[in-house]
Formats: C-alpha cells, sequence, structure tokens
C-alpha cells in the first residue's frame, strides 16, 4: 500500500502549500496591518496602496525589490508537480525552493529594518539602503509556512522518517516556532549578559556577575545570609518532593479508595490552580501574619509575643505547596489511572499481598508520573514571583531578584540575565536528573491486547495516613478559601468586617439601557480581554504540546534530544524574563508584535506548552507502540493514527494541557505584566494594581469572581473533551456508585 | 465603477477626517485612579483618544528602554523624578519647554533645568514614616517623631523599609540619610536602622501596607503614601521626622521619538495646569502639586511646616553616584548581623 501512495502523482498537500504561497505572495498584504480583521484595508487602497500591497503589487510598484528572489522559489515547485515522490529531482526542487525561499525571507527580514540596513557590515558591503521595511504581516506569514512545508516535503520525499509527510511537517513546525518565539528572544537578552558598561562585549563583566557573592554566598551557615541561587535550589526541591507527594495522595484517594466525595476533593485540589495571584498569599497573611487569627490564638494560648514567622521560608512553602499541588496532582491522576490493572491483578494471582503489589508493581509503573510531576513542581517553583513577592520576607529568591534587577532602582538587565542564566542551569540540570531516574525501562501497560480488570484498592497501612493527610490538606484549603470569599464581601478586610456587595458592584455592574447592555463595571474591560486571550491560547497550547509529545514519544529523528530541550526551555525561564526578552525581541521588525492581543497569546502558548508536554508524554510512554503499528500496518497514515488511535486515548493529557492554559492565561502575572497594553489589559495586572492602591476588596472580589468563571470553564472542558475509556473502569465506577 | 470609486474614496475621506482628533499614547506610573481620571479629563478637554498603560515607575522605565528604538508611547506621565531623570540622562526622552511654567513652584522648574528640559515636575512629596497606633500601644513603645528614635533598641524587629536596590523611595531614603548627616553619619545611622529592620521590602510603599495590616510597627515611606493608608481606614499615624527630610519630585517626560509628539506637547501643557492638577483630589493623591494655583488637599501633610533639605537631585540622582552608594549599602550595611 505504501509503494502505492508514494507512486502517486497527485500530491494534494503540495498543492495545498503551493497555493498558500501564491496567496501569500499575491494576495494577502505584506507587511502588518493593525486591525487586520476589520479588513478595513481591504477598502482602503488594496492592492496599490503600498502600506497593504501584496508583496507582488510592491515588486510591480519597484518598492521592495530585496523581495523579488522569493518569485524563483515560487515558481520552482510547480515543475515538479507532475513527477513521482521516488524521483529525486522531485525531493532536491522542494528541497531548494522551500530552503532558499525561507532562508532568504528570514535573511531579508533580519537584514532590513526600519532604519534601513540592520548592521554596519551590510552598510559597509553594499552602501547605504535609503529605503526601509515594517513588521511582517499575514502575507509574509502565509509565505513563510508555504517555504517551510515545501521544505518538509522535500525532506520526506528522501525518504527521512519513512517519508511521513505528516510527522516531517509537524517536526519542521514545531522547530521553526520554538526557534522564533522562545530561542531567539532569550538569546537576545543572554547577550545582555556580557554587555560592559560602555556597551562593548566582554566574558570578564559575565564572569564578575556570575560568581557574585550575594548569588553564591554561603553565609547562612555561620549565621548571615545565603546567596539568592541556594535559596531557589533548597525552596524548589522541598516544593517538588512534598507537592509530588501531595499529588499522589489526592491520585490514590481518587482512584484507588472507597472515598466517598470524590468529586468534592477533585475540585478542592484543582481550586488553587485558578486562584489568581497575590490571593493566596494575602490570606496566609490574614492567618498566619503578625496580626494573623492563627498567629494571635496560638500565642495567646502559650502566653508568647507573636512572631513573623512566616514571612520567608515557612509561607514561602506554605503557598507554593498549597498553589502547586493541582499541577502534581493533574499529571499523576492521568499516570495513576493509565497503570493498567492486569499487572496488579497478575501479581495478585501470583499471591503478593496488597502492600507488596503496591510497592513492586504499581509504585515502579508511576515512575514517568512521579519524575514529571516532581520536575514540574521544582520548576513552578524556581519560577514562581507572586508568593516569594508577598511573603518572602529577606528570603530573596532567583525570580524576584530578576524582576527588581530589571523594574528595580538600577535598571541592571545584565544583572537579571545572570541570574536567568543560573535558574536556567538549576532547572536543566533537574531536567537531566529526572532523564537519568527514569532511565531506559519500560513503563508501558495499556497495549492492544485486550485490557481487562479494575484497579485494587490501596493497602490499609498506607490508606490511612493517606486519608489524614488528605483529610489535613483539604481542610486547609477550605479554611483559606473560605477567608478569600469573606474576604471578598467586607468593607476592609481585617479592619472594618461589616458586610457589604460593594465591590462586586464596582467591578461587575451592569446597565440596561437602549434595549441593550452598558458594561459599567470597572473590571469587564480586562475581563473580556481574558477571557478572550485565555480561549484563544488553550486549545493552541493543547495542539502544540500534544503534536509534540507524540513527535518525542512516538518518532525518532536526528537531534531529538536538543528538541525535547528547546520545548521545555521556556517554561524552565521565569515569565519575568520571558516578558522582557519578548519586548526586545518582538518591538522591531521582522515580528513586530507588542501592543497586541497577539504577544500575549503566543507567550501564553509557549509559557504553557511544555505542560501539555509533560502530561502527553507521560500518557504516551504508558501506550504501547503496537498500537500504533497494527494502525499503521491496517494501512492508516500517521496523521490518522494519531487522530484516530493515540487522542482518543490522550484525553487525561488533553483535558490537563486544556485546563492548564485556558487558567494561566487567566492567572499568570509575571510575563503578562510587560506585554499588557492600554487595549489588552489583563484581569491580573488589572487585580495588582488594585492590590498595589490598598483596593483589596475590589481585588478579592474580582479574583473570586475569576475563580467561579474558571470553575466554569473547567466543568464545561471536561464535559467536551470526556473521559478515556479504557477497559472496564467506567462501568465499575458507575456500578460502584 | 465609477460610482464605487467615488463611493470608495468618501469612506476614505471620512475615516480620515474621524481620525483628525488625532489619538495619545499615555505611559502613567501614578496609581490607577489618578491615571483614569487623567486620561479621562484629556479626552473631555481636547477630544484626543487616550490609550493609558498604567505601571510602577521602574517597569515603565523599563519598557520605555526596552522600546527605544521602536517607541511605543508618546508621554510619560507621573512616578518618581530619578527614572526621568535617568532617562533624560541616557536621551530616552524629549526637551521642550512649556508655556505654561510661569505657573510652576521653583522646584518644579529646577528639575527640568538639571535634565536639560527633558523632564518636569508635576507633584511633590517628602519622605517620613508611619506607625501602627495599636501595635505601637500593644507593644509599649514610645511614639517615634524623630529618625533618631527608630533607632533605639526597643523598635528591635518593629521596622520596615524598601530595599535601595529595589525601590526608589528607599535610594531617597539613604540618599536623605547622607545628606542629613554626611556620608559618614548617614552610613552609619544606615547601620544602627539595620539592626531594628524586620524586613527589606521589594516595593517602596509595601513598608506602609504592612503596617496598615499590623504586620509591622512602623514603615519608613513617602508621607502621601502614608496618609493614604489613614484615609483608607487603617490605623496609621503618620509622622514628619524633626531632624528634617528628603523628598521626590513626581515628574513628567516626553518620550524621544513620540509618534504623536504634537499630542503629547498638548497633553504636557494641559497636565502642568491648575485644572488638571485639581484632579488629585478626586483620587486621594495627598501629594503637592507644581501649580501654585492648584488646591491642595486638607488632610496632605503641608509642606510648609516639614522641615525640608535642600535634597540634591542632579547629584543623588546620576547613575555613577548612585551605583557608587548602593555598592557601599549592599557591603557595608546589609551584610551585618541584625
Amino acid at each position: 500500500m505504501r509503494d502505492i501512495t508514494s507512486e502517486k502523482t497527485t500530491h494534494p498537500v503540495l498543492i495545498f502549500w503551493i497555493i498558500a504561497g501564491w496567496v501569500g505572495f499575491c494576495l494577502l498584504p505584506w507587511y502588518g496591518v493593525e486591525d487586520f480583521w476589520h479588513l478595513e484595508w481591504f477598502v482602503n487602497g488594496w492592492p496599490v496602496d503600498t502600506d497593504y500591497a501584496p508583496a507582488v503589487f510592491l515588486l510591480v510598484q519597484r518598492e521592495k525589490l530585496w523581495l523579488a528572489p522569493l518569485l524563483p522559489a515560487l515558481i520552482a515547485p510547480l515543475l515538479v508537480l507532475r513527477r513521482r515522490k521516488t524521483d529525486p529531482v522531485f525531493a532536491k526542487v522542494l528541497l531548494a525552493a522551500g530552503g532558499f525561499g525561507f532562508a532568504w525571507l528570514t535573511a531579508q527580514g533580519l537584514g532590513i529594518g526600519i532604519r534601513g540596513w540592520n548592521a554596519d557590515w551590510l552598510q559597509a558591503l553594499f552602501g547605504p539602503l535609503g529605503d526601509r521595511q515594517y513588521g511582517m504581516g499575514y502575507g509574509a506569514l502565509v509565505a513563510a509556512s508555504a517555504f517551510l512545508f515545501l521544505f518538509t516535503q522535500g525532506i520526506a520525499a528522501r525518504g527521512a522518517i519513512n517519508g511521513d509527510v505528516f510527522v516531517t511537517g509537524a517536526i519542521g513546525g514545531v522547530i521553526a516556532v520554538v526557534t522564533i518565539f522562545v530561542f531567539f528572544p532569550i538569546a537576545k537578552l543572554m547577550v545582555a549578559a556580557f554587555v560592559t558598561e560602555e556597551g562593548s562585549y566582554s566574558v570578564l563583566t559575565f564572569l564578575g556577575k556570575f560568581f557574585d557573592d550575594r548569588i553564591w554566598g554561603l553565609g547562612c551557615l555561620t549565621g548571615t545570609r545565603c546567596g539568592v541561587a541556594w535559596n531557589s535550589l533548597f525552596l524548589a526541591v522541598l516544593v517538588g518532593v512534598l507537592t509530588t507527594l501531595l499529588g499522589l495522595v489526592f491520585a490514590l484517594v481518587l482512584t484507588r479508595s472507597g472515598f466517598r466525595f470524590k468529586t468534592g476533593l477533585r475540585a478542592l485540589t484543582v481550586l488553587p490552580i485558578i486562584t489568581p495571584p497575590f490571593v493566596i498569599g494575602l490570606a496566609i497573611i490574614l492567618l498566619f501574619g503578625l496580626s494573623g487569627a492563627a498567629t494571635t490564638w496560638v500565642a495567646d494560648l502559650i502566653g508568647v509575643r507573636p512572631t513573623r514567622w512566616v514571612y520567608g521560608l515557612p509561607g514561602i512553602l506554605i503557598a507554593q505547596v498549597l498553589a502547586f499541588t493541582p499541577i502534581a496532582f493533574l499529571v499523576l491522576i492521568g499516570v495513576v489511572e493509565g497503570v493498567s490493572p492486569s499487572m496488579e491483578e497478575a501479581a495478585q494471582t501470583l499471591r503478593a499481598d496488597r502492600w507488596q503489589t503496591f510497592r513492586t508493581v504499581s509504585l515502579p509503573l508511576m515512575r514517568p508520573g512521579l519524575a514529571n510531576a516532581f520536575l514540574l513542581g521544582f520548576i513552578e517553583s524556581m519560577a514562581d514571583f507572586g508568593n516569594p513577592l508577598v511573603l518572602g520576607g529577606n528570603y530573596d529568591v532567583l525570580s524576584t531578584e530578576i524582576f527588581f534587577a530589571i523594574v528595580g532602582a538600577q535598571y541592571d538587565q545584565g544583572r537579571a540575565a545572570v541570574l536567568a542564566i543560573v535558574l536556567l542551569g538549576f532547572t536543566l540540570a533537574a531536567f537531566y536528573v529526572q532523564r537519568f531516574w527514569l532511565g531506559r525501562k519500560s513503563y508501558t501497560t495499556v497495549t492492544g491486547k485486550g485490557d481487562a480488570g479494575v484497579h485494587p484498592e490501596m493497602p490499609r497501612g498506607l490508606a490511612i495516613p493517606v486519608y489524614v493527610v488528605a483529610g489535613l490538606w483539604a481542610t486547609f484549603t477550605v479554611v483559606i478559601y473560605g477567608m478569600i470569599l469573606y474576604g471578598s464581601v467586607v468593607q476592609l478586610w481585617g479592619v472594618d468586617n461589616t458586610l457589604t456587595f460593594k465591590h462586586y458592584l464596582t467591578a461587575f455592574s451592569i446597565r440596561l439601557e437602549d434595549g441593550g447592555i452598558r458594561w459599567t463595571g470597572s473590571a469587564w474591560d480586562s475581563f473580556w480581554t481574558t477571557m478572550l486571550i485565555a480561549t484563544v491560547a488553550a486549545p493552541l497550547t493543547a495542539a502544540v504540546g500534544l503534536v509534540t509529545a507524540y513527535l518525542l514519544t512516538r518518532q525518532d529523528f536526528a537531534g531529538k534530544r536538543s528538541f525535547e530541550f528547546g520545548t521545555m526551555l521556556s517554561f524552565a525561564i521565569p515569565g519575568t524574563v520571558i516578558g522582557v526578552s519578548y519586548i526586545l525581541a518582538f518591538n522591531v521588525p521582522p515580528i513586530e508584535i507588542t501592543g497586541t492581543g497577539l504577544i500575549l497569546v503566543i507567550s501564553f502558548i509557549f509559557r504553557n506548552m511544555p505542560v501539555g508536554v509533560r502530561a502527553g508524554i507521560a500518557s504516551m510512554s504508558q501506550l504501547d507502540r503496537s498500537l500504533d503499528e497494527s494502525s499503521l500496518t491496517l494501512g492508516a497514515n500517521s496523521w490518522q493514527t494519531f487522530r484516530r488511535v493515540i487522542l482518543p486515548l490522550l484525553r487525561p493529557a488533553i483535558l490537563a494541557a486544556l485546563v492548564y492554559s485556558f487558567v494561566r492565561a487567566m492567572t499568570a502575572i509575571s510575563a503578562v505584566i510587560f506585554l499588557v497594553s492600554a487595549r489588552y489589559d489583563m484581569a491580573t495586572s488589572y487585580i495588582i494594581g488594585r492590590v498595589e492602591n490598598n483596593d483589596y476588596g475590589l481585588a478579592i472580589a474580582y479574583s473570586t469572581a475569576l475563580i467561579f468563571v474558571m470553575l466554569a470553564a473547567v466543568g464545561l472542558l471536561q464535559l467536551l473533551v470526556g473521559r478515556t475509556k479504557i477497559g472496564r473502569r467506567l462501568a465499575h465506577e458507575q456500578g460502584g456508585a | 465603477m465609477r460610482p464605487i470609486v467615488v463611493g470608495v474614496s468618501l469612506f476614505t475621506l471620512s475615516a480620515g477626517m474621524a481620525e483628525a482628533a488625532g489619538k495619545l499614547s499615555l505611559y502613567c506610573a501614578a496609581q490607577e485612579e489618578w491615571c483614569q481620571v487623567m486620561a479621562r479629563g484629556f479626552e473631555d478637554a481636547t477630544g484626543i483618544d487616550v490609550d493609558m498603560t498604567r505601571k510602577s515607575s521602574g517597569e515603565t522605565f523599563a519598557q520605555i528602554k526596552a522600546e527605544a528604538s521602536n517607541p511605543k508611547g508618546d508621554i510619560w506621565w507621573g512616578g518618581t523624578g530619578d527614572p526621568h531623570l535617568q532617562a533624560a540622562e541616557e536621551g530616552l526622552t524629549e526637551p521642550y519647554v512649556s508655556p505654561m511654567r510661569a505657573e510652576l513652584h521653583p522646584w518644579a522648574i529646577s528639575q527640568a533645568e538639571s535634565a536639560g528640559d527633558r523632564t518636569i515636575g508635576i507633584y511633590s512629596g517628602a519622605l517620613g514614616f508611619g506607625y501602627n497606633k495599636d501595635l505601637l500601644a500593644a507593644n509599649g513603645l514610645p511614639e517615634p517623631k524623630c529618625w533618631e528614635d527608630l533607632t533605639k533598641p526597643e523598635f528591635k524587629g518593629q521596622i520596615q523599609i524598601a530595599n535601595p536596590n529595589s525601590s526608589g523611595t528607599a535610594y531617597t531614603t539613604l540618599a536623605t540619610m547622607i545628606q542629613l548627616f554626611g556620608e559618614d553619619g548617614g552610613f552609619d545611622y544606615m547601620k544602627r536602622l539595620h539592626a531594628n529592620v524586620n524586613q527589606y521590602t521589594k516595593s517602596g510603599s509595601a513598608p506602609i501596607k504592612a503596617a496598615g495590616q499590623g504586620e509591622t510597627t512602623v514603615g519608613i515611606v513617602f508621607m502621601h503614601d502614608a496618609v493614604a493608608q489613614a484615609v483608607a481606614g487603617f490605623p496609621i499615624v503618620t509622622v514628619a521626622p524633626c531632624e528634617g527630610t528628603g523628598y521626590e519630585i513626581g515628574s513628567m517626560s516626553i518620550i524621544a521619538g513620540a509618534r504623536n509628539l504634537e499630542e503629547a506637547k498638548q497633553f504636557y501643557d494641559w497636565a502642568l495646569t491648575a485644572e488638571a492638577q485639581n484632579l488629585a483630589l478626586e483620587v486621594n493623591a495627598f501629594q503637592v502639586p507644581s501649580n501654585k494655583a492648584a488646591q491642595t488637599s486638607d488632610k496632605a501633610p503641608d509642606l510648609a511646616t516639614i522641615k525640608l533639605i535642600d535634597y540634591d537631585f542632579k547629584k543623588y540622582g546620576s547613575s555613577d553616584e548612585r551605583k557608587r552608594l548602593l555598592a557601599k549599602w549592599d557591603s557595608d550595611v546589609s551584610t551585618l548581623p541584625q
């Protein structure tokens, strides 16, 4: 069957991309147009007006002549349309045309900017240009995609990855976007680490900043303070271990116990992830701070002066464990559910008792989940910014230091870049330790062979401590959220406790007039923007993440390791650094998107994609390859296999990715604060403004409203995506309920 | 064919006329409400559309610097003067001499003169501290009246101030002490204060917010921030230190390469009028306005009764002096045991 497909002389995918290339070059405006979707450009002088003209009309008017070399690259693929895929000329022409087109497009974009030549040596080589160009628009975007996919089809035609057009295209696409939106901005920022005060470059400057005592000092062993690097590392390891343990506890209670209130517990574990920043911190201060309810109560009880014990490591630890346990839980629940009961049943048939089964079969099979959960907790803690800011006291960590190196009283981009490198070093080290620990073992248990059985319950010796921990944690979460809800309906939190709804009214009032609704509340603007951006970003994030996970677990290709590294990179870098590097990279042509909603969407996609990747990898490494193979043998291509076989089995991972990216788009702050603009203000930056202005009531009321909106959204997503139906488990649950 | 062409050109014409009123991209570094009333007030006064982005001074400066090669903002209004001076020093802002200058206090104009007309003072506020009267009573502490009182041993662990490395407010405090007590005396004071500090916060106004919530007894901040806490209902008492104190000058600058330069100048002139500066009263901003005719809130600290030092903005606002003092603070003060 394979042979027949490759002997065909019609290539629908090729035709599609050739047409796309021509559309981009001849019909769409080549350069960026403000408010593209209002289509005003269409009636305002298109296609002749040079602001809105497609590339071909520019060339006809003898403008932007450096775009001309793209024409032969568009014409060449037309010549091989009638040829066979196995014909060496077919592959060669596509490779040359796509490769040259893409390279030329990139080179001219980087080489020529708003002030003519971008580099002095170009000026020296070719003389003054006397012309300039702005940021690329949809025409350039579509043409660039066309060149890229022509190139990958060339690679496929040469026989790479069994000539699979979908897989080569996916690899090429992911590499291109990750390079543009992760490597490029980070590289721009990293260069700053080597810039001296005079503006030249020096390794000595870097070394001087790197081996600073404020980063690596070990003073805490002798009574003074330790460097920020050690503080961050210690905190992140603690948070990683604790969140993984707690996540596992909740996952076990939900899948392997007869616990009655599973839905309630599930909702409770999701709550912290959908809480806007600062709110948990504020609640913890009101509970455990110097004048906090719990602190004063205990102090009265044992007759001592209240202290500021919560500021520093204890406070950050409580807040982060509360905030990041849900992430560990979301990763682990998929994995714990995915361990096939057949294995456990086999162990029990061989006379292992429940405890032995759990320790020697279930737990080792959960290793990929445990490792991924730890990694996520570790990285999240490293990059977290809101909690250390509110609760850190004098316990400095890398993420806040980076933020204040950039926005603080001394604008020191070099120091920020050096601190970012340290942070990156830690997260990458964690990444490699995790891989080493997982080793080359196989964790596959769900295979194509019939999956029978139900999960056994936990052994009793494990069940009791698990129940106690889950119970305590659940109570604590309820108390914290009770306080938040209460805080949104009192006049002035902590001072004047009269009940009132005025905060909600200020934020969300509406007025009916002239048969329409007027959104008069102060929060509506940022609310609708946030909803829009979160709704656009979530499915894109999930898609990019899962396709990447599929490539990483299912396909072998050269450079896979660096590919994996690249996709994880953006997650390991705190949002602050992403925010600043995005401004540096995308405020100038060729890609000029600051001040738009697009830059927010893109920053969310690439910051949250790694969660989709990790969740996808964790789930996919449990699905036996024989499933794909049988699908392929039966004549499906890899795209069909991905869509019909793997995707349905990945529902927990899809849900995790969708929920996480939607929620993150609504609650993230550190990158956002640099990227919001007057027209695209986000809920979190609005809330921070309220907190800065002492308007705690409004901030908490807004946050509470957001929590309910996100709960509804998560419920809706769960309904839309549906559950995985593996084996008889669902039937059992329904029967058991 | 012809009617369509006419129709299209009419359409473009009307679109062009609608845009004639102009627009302005405002970077605002004061509090949200104040920024809002300034933006809306200017729209009402001129019909120019204002796109307003609110961020802290440091964030705004970082953004303007990052956008330098392709500026998106037109004017930067509000926030403490140091980053405005630094932006002027680096050529990120545009020189402009407003016809409104005759109506301003001398300190506002001297701010402009020290920056080559690239910035101007719009309000000022004096440094001081505030304390939580409930906590003061609970701890049995005497009322602090002077800077010196804060270094007494009974205030150990009761005082919060921002870290001068991250906050302009705390840097102003450091520079004030040096100008009050001389360089050696100033650093000696900071060392003695260090022994009583329970936390160096990142943001400048955080200490007084912590005091409001009962998380620290004393917070060293600008006095108008302390007054705002008291007005919001927190048990805060504002103190003007007896030895005298330094102050900040909130500033405004036009961003170099502004796309709407004419509108930016219009805003600049308007923001210096008494009417525009009176808007501060509507939003509980207790700074002292720079227009002599503008009104001051009766709750605001009266600058006439506060002993103000002759703060040298030029010297202490320069990058080199700032770097030197911060490095010295880092090595001599912050490393001491508490």
